[in-house]
């Protein structure tokens, strides 16, 4: 069994274009539903509020790590135990974390973008039963979002 | 499950963060899929047919029922060896949710650069 999370994507578009996506948090708050509240600087801690009807009371918390320009961003989250409202705490100072790294390369069609996460070994057990991580609110929902973005602005 | 207790949750806790260690290693992952066969077996018999001696067995074997992954039982002189799936299939399930949180979330970031 595995103990990290590996994906590989290719998107049709330059590296530079998918650099801004991932690192303008403006551009990352609106494909990751996320409303951030500043710009990602390696070494701070980033916030904002989670965009889902029924989510917007959980805070969104990661520390960036590295920066590479066009190569490597990554940065560390906080596990959430609770999503809902009433047994949700914003207190993520005993939080489990993992760690989210996202690599670039340039492909012949464009940029071949590859997403690791782990550190899920820091997961308790207890952690792992609400399974709702804040950024997913109900796919069906995350779904309508795409094709609607999509349709919108083809 | 009404195993609740705080000393149970502890030792839960260690067990998760066990998992993993437990499961990164060929002879013990070896073993596992042995065990997964479904019928208890003795320490002789998981030795049987391998190069392995007793001894490296028996280690491994405690370093899996450490993670709570394999149980064992007596039978007569005979302790005998058996995997539960339980913190395998938690962890595997979990991981599953959260992989596929993330092929939605690229999925939503190809449409976005690529509009």
């Amino acid at each position: 069994m595995e103990n990290r999370i590996e994906k590989h994507v290719e998107l049709k578009a330059p590296i530079a274009r998918v650099w801004r996506a991932l690192t303008d948090y403006r551009e990352f708050g609106e494909w990751f539903r996320v409303a951030l509240e500043g710009p990602f600087v390696p070494g701070q801690v980033s916030h904002g509020r989670i965009l889902h009807p029924g989510y917007e009371h959980i805070v969104w918390e990661v520390l960036i790590e590295k920066m590479d320009p066009e190569r490597l961003f990554s940065f560390t989250w906080a596990q959430i135990r609770y999503h809902d409202k009433e047994r949700y705490s914003s207190d993520y100072s005993n939080a489990p974390r993992t760690l989210v790294e996202f690599r670039l390369e340039e492909s012949a069609n464009g940029t071949l973008l590859t997403v690791t996460e782990s550190g899920f070994e820091n997961v308790p057990a207890e952690w792992r039963g609400d399974a709702q991580r804040g950024n997913d609110g109900g796919w069906a929902q995350q779904m309508n979002n795409i094709s609607r973005h999509v349709t919108e602005k083809p | 499950m009404s195993l609740k207790s705080p000393d149970r949750r502890q030792a839960r806790r260690a067990s998760h963060a066990l998992l993993f260690a437990a499961l990164g290693d060929k002879t013990r992952l070896a073993l596992v899929t042995r065990l997964c066969a479904g019928q208890p077996a003795s320490i002789a018999q998981l030795t049987a047919g391998t190069r392995l001696t007793r001894q490296a067995v028996t280690k491994h074997l405690r370093v899996l029922q450490k993670a709570g992954m394999v149980h064992s039982t007596r039978s007569g002189r005979e302790a005998l060896f058996s995997l539960d799936p339980e913190p395998m299939q938690q962890m595997q399930d979990y991981l599953d949710r959260v992989s596929r949180q993330w092929d939605h979330a690229l999925a939503r970031l190809k449409s976005f650069v690529e509009k």
